[in-house]
C-alpha cells in the first residue's frame, strides 16, 4: 500500500532518520574520541613531519662585510659574503648545508687574514634574522658592528632555518646513518622467520599433542610480556659477555652485535607470536584430517596440505607483528646492539646525544615506512581470509603418540628452558654484590636511590602511571569501540575514527614520543600545559597502546546483537542505561582483559616515554635504561625484576578477581 | 555581592601577607649532578639561605642539554647547576643564559669562568679524563698498563678498550677534544684511527666504560676519574691511569637562564654556588675544584690531578664542536660492525 500510494504522491523529501537525544550523546562522544586521537596522533605526526623538512644552511647573502685599510679609518665598498666567496671559493657549496648547532668562521672569506693586523672588520646582516656569534655571545642584526682582527678571529656565521628536503638527501649520504635501514631490516626479517618458526613448533606441540604439563608450558611462554624488552639484554651480557657463564658457546664471536639482539628479539616477540599462532592452529577441522587419512596422505604431507593452509593468516598475521616489534625496538639494541646501529637507536643518538632534532624526525620519517607496510599488508591478507570454521566443523582430537609426544615435550621443554634461563639470569644478577669479584648474596643492588635513573621513586610513578593508563585507558577505548559499533548512520564518521584507532598500530614508540616533544613543547600549543606531567605519560601509554585494545573491545562488542539498542530504544530506555545494565557486564572479561593489558605495557614500555619522563615523573622501565647506560647493569637487572614482580603480581591478581567476577556476571553463559 | 567582594579581597590581603611571611622562592633548577649528591647540596644550599627551595630536575648531560635547547622558547629553568661548561656554552650560543658575575667570583681559578665580562656561566668543579685498567683481567692476558694515551694504539691491546662515542657522550667530546687540541688536528686522527682498531666497543655514556673494566668486561675503559674511584671503593680490581701526555677535561657549571622570574633568588644561588662552603662540599666527589687551594685529595685519587690538566679551550671546542663530530661519524661509525 505504501507503494502505491508513493506511485501517486508527488515525490516529498527524502526520509532521513531522525536523530533523538541519545544518537546526539553517542556522536558528541564519538567525536570528543575522534579529537582525542586527532590531538593525541595525528596532530603530533604531522608537526614531526614537518620538522624532518626543517633545514639548516648558511646563507651567504645574509652576511655583509666591510674591510678597513692599514689605519682603520678608510673602508672598501660592502660586499656579501656571497660574493666574497665566489671571489675566493673559499667554502665549498657542501660545506653550505648545516645543522642547527653550525658555525662557520667569518674568516674563512679573508684569505690574507691575520689577528695581529690593525685591519678592522664590520659585519651586518641584510636582515634582522640574520644570526653570528662572537665567542659565544651571540650577535645578529642589520646595524653595522665593528671588530678589531683579534676579535673579529672569534667570530662565527649561525645557519638560517628553511624548508627542504636536504636533510633526506645528507641521511642518505651519510652510510654510517642509512646503513642502520639495511641493518633493522636484516635484524627484523632475521627474528621473524626464528620467532615464527618457534612459536608455531609450540604452539603445534601444544595444540596437536597429548604431552603432560601445557598448562606450565603455556604460562612460561607467557612470561616475557611481563618484563620489558631490555631485559633479555641484559641476561644475555651475563650469559655471554666477555665475563659471561656461557661465553664458550659462541665461539669467539661477540655477544653485542646482531647475534644479541636476534636473540633477545626471539625472546620478547614470542609470547606475541605463540598467541596468534595458537589462535590459529586451534581452529581445525578433524574432517579435513579424516580425508586426508582415508586418501592414504603420509603425515608430512598432511602437515603441508592442511595443517599450515589451515594456519597460514595466522602465521602470516604473527610474522608482521614480530617484524614490527623488533624494527620499532628500541630497549634491546640500546643494551646489546654494541656497534650495531638500528634505526630506533639512532633515534636515540641523534636527539639526545647530538641534540639535532631534525635529523631525529628524519629517521623517525624513515622508520614509520617498514610499520607502515608492514601494517598495510596484515590488513589486505587479513582482508582475503574467509571463514575456515564453518557450522560442520568438527574439532580435531589429538591421538596419543608416545614417539611425537615426547619429541613436542621436548621442544616445550627447551623454549621453556630458554625463557626460564633468561630470566633467572636476570635474578641472580640482581642478587649478587659485585659480579665476577665478590659472588656473595645480598640486596645492595636494590638500593635504587643511590644510583642515577631516579630511585624507588621511578618505581612508584611507574605503578601510578600502570594504574591511571589501565583506568583512563581501558575507558577511552572502550566508549570509543562502543560508538563505532553500535552507533547507526554516521558512517564517514565511524570509518573515519576506527581508521584514527587503528594507526597508532603502524607507529613506533620513539616516533610517537619524538613527535610528542615537537607538539606538546610548544609555547604556542594550549596543550603545552601536560608537557613534563604524568598527563602527558598517560597519554602517550594510552595512544601508543590504543590498536590492540580497540580491537579486544570490538571483538566482544561484536559479540551482542545489534538488536538490544532498538529493543532499548522502543522502551524509551536512555542509552546510558543500556550500556551500563547490559553492554558494560556482558563485555567485562574483555574490559578485564583491555585493562591488564594496558597495565602490563605501561609499566614495561620504554621506547615511547623516553624522550617525555621530566624528573618528578621518573619511570622504571627508564631506569632500567639508564641504569645499565651508566654501567650499572646489576641494578639495572634489580629494577627489570621489580616490574616483572609487580607484573606478576598484578596479572594474578586479575586471574583471581577474574574468576569471583565472572562468575557474578557471566553466569548466564552458562546453560 | 559586595559582602562576598570584600571577604574575597580581605581574604587575598589576609593570603598576601602570610605568604610574604612565609616569603619562599622556588626555583627550578636543572642539573646533572650524581643522584646521591642532590639530597646533600639541596640541604646544604638550603640551611644558607632558608629562604629558597630547590626543586632538581636531574638527568644525564646530553639529556639535559637536549631538554634545555628543545624549551628554548620557553624556559622552564631558572638555574642550571652542575651542568658541563661546554653544554653551558652552546645554550650562551643561542642566547639562553643571563650573564651575571656573582659576588666572589674573581676568587676561583680564572680557567673555570666564563671568559666574557660578565661571565654567562661560573665553574664548579672538574671531572678529568682517565683510564680505568682493569688489573686481574690484564693479568689473565698478559697485558702491561699504559702510560700514555698513544700506548693504547699498541696491538696488545686490540679488542680490550672501550670509550665513550663522543656523538652520544659528553665525556666522548672531551676526550676527543683534547686529543686534538693536544697533539694537533693531523696526528690527533691518525692516534684515533690507531686507536679505533683496538676498540671493541663506544658506549653511550662517559661512565660506563670504567664501569664495564671493573666488572672484567673489558680490561681498559676510557673514561674519568670519578666513577674509576666509587668502583675502586666497592671492590672492583681496578687501577685508574692518568695518562701522561695530559688529560682532558670538563667543568660543571652554574648559569642562570635568561628571562627567569626569580632573577634574585637565582642570583643569591649563583653567589653561593661559588663560595668556599659550597666548594667544599663538591670535594665529596671532585678532587678538582673551581676554588683554588681548599681541595682535599679524594680516596684512591692521586692529589696531584689539577697539573695532569691541559690547557683547555672552551669556546673553541664549541664552536668545533659540530664539525668534530662529523668528522668522527665519517671516519669511525659508519663501520657498524662489531670486530670479530
Amino acid at each position: 500500500m505504501a507503494a502505491s500510494a508513493a506511485a501517486v504522491l508527488p515525490p516529498g523529501k527524502t526520509l532521513r532518520q531522525s536523530l533523538d537525544r541519545d544518537d546526539l550523546v553517542k556522536r558528541g562522544l564519538m567525536v570528543v574520541i575522534s579529537l582525542y586521537l586527532l590531538f593525541s596522533l595525528a596532530a603530533p605526526l604531522y608537526v614531526m613531519l614537518s620538522k624532518s623538512v626543517s633545514i639548516y644552511c648558511f646563507d651567504l647573502s645574509q652576511f655583509e662585510f666591510q674591510v678597513s685599510d692599514e689605519t682603520g679609518a678608510n673602508w672598501n665598498a660592502p660586499a656579501t659574503a656571497q660574493a666574497l666567496n665566489a671571489a675566493t671559493g673559499a667554502v665549498p657549496a657542501a660545506d653550505l648545508a648545516a645543522g642547527s648547532d653550525s658555525r662557520l668562521a667569518a674568516t674563512s672569506f679573508f684569505k690574507d687574514f691575520s689577528f695581529r693586523s690593525p685591519v678592522k672588520y664590520r659585519l651586518r646582516g641584510t636582515s634582522e634574522q640574520t644570526r653570528w656569534l662572537v665567542g659565544s655571545q651571540p650577535g645578529g642584526g642589520i646595524t653595522w658592528q665593528e671588530f678589531d682582527s683579534n676579535t673579529f678571529r672569534r667570530v662565527t656565521l649561525r645557519p638560517m632555518q628553511a624548508y627542504g628536503l636536504d636533510n633526506f638527501a645528507a641521511y642518505f649520504g651519510t652510510p654510517a646513518l642509512s646503513r642502520s635501514i639495511w641493518n633493522s631490516v636484516l635484524m627484523a626479517s632475521l627474528s621473524t622467520v626464528i620467532t615464527t618458526a618457534v612459536a608455531f613448533g609450540l604452539a603445534y606441540a601444544l595444540s596437536r599433542s597429548l604431552m603432560p604439563f601445557k598448562g606450565f608450558f603455556r604460562l612460561v611462554t607467557a612470561l616475557p610480556i611481563l618484563v620489558p624488552s631490555l631485559l633479555p639484554g641484559i641476561a644475555l651480557v651475563y650469559l655471554f659477555g666477555n665475563q659471561g657463564m656461557l661465553k664458550g658457546l659462541l665461539m669467539g664471536h661477540s655477544i653485542y652485535g646482531p647475534i644479541g639482539i636476534v636473540v633477545g628479539s626471539v625472546f620478547f616477540t614470542l609470547p606475541h607470536a605463540f598467541l596468534i599462532i595458537s589462535t590459529a592452529l586451534s581452529i581445525s577441522d578433524a574432517r579435513h584430517y579424516e580425508a586426508a587419512a582415508s586418501l592414504r596422505a603420509s603425515r608430512w604431507r598432511t602437515f603441508w596440505t592442511v595443517t599450515v593452509p589451515g594456519a597460514r593468516y595466522g602465521i602470516i598475521s604473527a610474522a608482521f607483528v614480530v617484524f614490527t616489534l623488533v624494527i620499532t625496538d628500541f630497549g634491546l639494541p640500546k643494551v646489546i646492539g654494541g656497534q650495531y646501529n638500528m634505526l630506533a637507536v639512532d633515534i636515540y643518538k641523534q636527539v639526545i646525544g647530538q641534540q639535532n632534532f631534525e635529523m631525529g624526525a628524519v629517521v623517525s620519517v624513515i622508520l614509520l615506512v617498514p610499520a607502515v607496510v608492514a601494517f598495510a599488508v596484515d590488513r589486505l591478507m587479513q582482508k582475503r581470509q574467509v571463514a575456515l570454521l564453518s557450522a560442520r566443523a568438527v574439532p580435531y582430537q589429538p591421538k596419543k603418540n608416545p614417539r611425537f609426544d615426547a619429541l613436542c615435550f621436548a621442544w616445550c621443554a627447551l623454549v621453556a628452558l630458554f625463557i626460564l634461563t633468561i630470566i633467572g639470569v636476570c635474578q641472580l644478577a640482581a642478587l649478587v654484590k659485585l659480579w665476577p669479584y665478590d659472588m656473595s648474596l645480598g640486596l645492595n643492588n636494590f638500593a635504587f636511590d643511590r644510583m642515577d635513573g631516579g630511585g624507588w621513586a621511578s618505581y612508584w610513578n611507574s605503578i601510578r602511571l600502570a594504574l591511571l593508563t589501565a583506568v583512563f585507558g581501558t575507558v577511552v577505548v572502550f566508549t570509543g569501540a562502543y560508538m563505532v559499533e553500535k552507533t547507526d548512520g554516521f558512517g564517514a564518521g565511524r570509518a573515519a575514527f576506527h581508521f584514527l584507532a587503528m594507526l597508532p598500530m603502524a607507529v613506533p614508540g620513539m616516533v610517537l614520543g619524538l613527535a610528542y616533544i615537537f607538539f606538546f613543547n610548544n609555547p604556542a600549543n594550549p596543550l603545552n600545559g601536560i608537557y613534563g606531567t604524568m598527563a602527558i605519560l598517560v597519554v602517550c601509554t594510552v595512544t601508543h597502546f590504543y590498536t590492540v585494545a580497540h580491537l579486544t573491545a570490538l571483538t566482544a562488542l561484536k559479540q551482542i546483537d545489534r538488536e538490544f539498542e532498538p529493543v532499548a530504544a522502543s522502551l524509551k530506555q536512555p542509552f546510558h542505561k543500556l550500556f551500563f545494565r547490559v553492554t558494560v557486564p556482558v563485555c567485562l572479561p574483555a574490559i578485564l582483559d583491555i585493562s591488564i593489558y594496558l597495565f602490563v605495557n605501561a609499566m614495561t614500555t620504554v621506547s615511547a616515554v623516553v624522550f617525555l619522563y621530566s624528573t618528578h615523573t621518573q619511570l622504571a622501565s627508564v631506569a632500567v635504561l639508564n641504569m645499565d647506560d651508566a654501567g650499572d647493569v646489576a641494578p639495572a637487572a634489580a629494577m627489570g625484576m621489580m616490574i616483572f614482580y609487580t607484573n606478576a603480581g598484578v596479572r594474578i591478581l586479575h586471574a583471581l578477581f577474574s574468576r569471583v567476577v565472572l562468575k557474578r556476571t557471566q553466569s548466564w553463559r552458562i546453560r | 555581592m559586595t559582602f562576598t567582594k570584600s571577604t574575597a579581597s580581605s581574604l587575598a590581603v589576609l593570603l598576601l601577607s602570610s605568604s610574604a611571611v612565609l616569603a619562599e622562592t622556588q626555583l627550578t633548577v636543572y642539573t646533572s649532578v650524581e643522584a646521591v649528591d642532590l639530597d646533600r647540596y639541596k640541604q646544604t644550599f638550603e640551611a644558607a639561605n632558608p629562604d629558597i627551595k630547590i626543586n632538581w630536575v636531574r638527568d644525564s648531560t646530553g639529556v639535559m642539554t637536549a631538554k634545555l635547547l628543545a624549551e628554548k622558547n620557553n624556559p622552564q629553568a631558572d638555574v642550571v647547576w652542575g651542568i658541563a661548561a661546554t653544554s653551558l656554552l652552546l645554550l650562551k650560543g643561542e642566547g639562553m643564559l643571563e650573564a651575571y658575575a656573582p659576588a666572589g667570583v674573581e676568587k676561583l681559578d680564572p680557567k673555570f669562568v666564563d671568559s666574557d665580562t660578565p661571565p654567562s656561566w661560573v665553574g664548579m668543579d672538574a671531572y678529568v679524563a682517565a683510564l680505568c685498567y682493569n688489573t686481574v683481567e690484564a693479568e689473565k692476558l698478559g697485558l702491561t698498563p699504559p702510560k700514555s694515551w698513544k700506548d693504547l694504539t699498541k696491538p696488545e691491546y686490540k679488542g680490550h678498550v672501550v670509550m665513550p662515542n663522543p656523538n652520544s657522550s659528553g665525556t666522548g667530546f672531551l676526550d676527543v677534544s683534547a686529543w686534538i687540541q693536544t697533539f694537533g688536528e693531523e696526528d690527533a686522527w691518525k692516534f684515533m684511527d690507531g686507536l679505533h682498531e683496538n676498540i671493541a666497543a663506544y658506549t653511550h655514556s662517559g661512565s660506563k666504560p670504567c664501569k664495564m673494566a671493573a666488572a672484567g668486561e673489558t680490561v681498559i675503559g676510557v673514561s674519568f676519574e670519578f666513577p674509576g674511584a666509587k668502583a675502586k671503593s666497592s671492590g672492583a680490581p681496578i687501577d685508574i691511569i692518568f695518562p701522561e701526555e695530559g688529560s682532558g677535561w670538563e667543568a660543571e657549571a652554574t648559569a642562570i637562564i635568561a628571562g627567569t622570574a626569580n632573577l634574585e633568588a637565582a642570583k643569591k644561588l649563583v653567589d653561593w654556588s661559588v663560595t668556599k662552603e659550597a666548594n667544599e662540599m663538591y670535594n665529596a666527589g671532585y678532587a678538582v675544584l673551581a676554588y683554588p687551594g681548599i681541595a682535599k685529595p679524594v680516596e684512591h685519587l692521586p692529589a696531584d690531578i689539577p697539573t695532569r690538566m691541559i690547557k683547555n679551550d672552551f669556546e673553541w671546542a664549541a664552536n668545533n664542536r659540530a664539525k668534530i663530530l662529523e668528522e668522527w661519524q665519517k671516519r669511525y661509525d659508519s663501520k657498524s660492525e662489531p670486530k670479530t
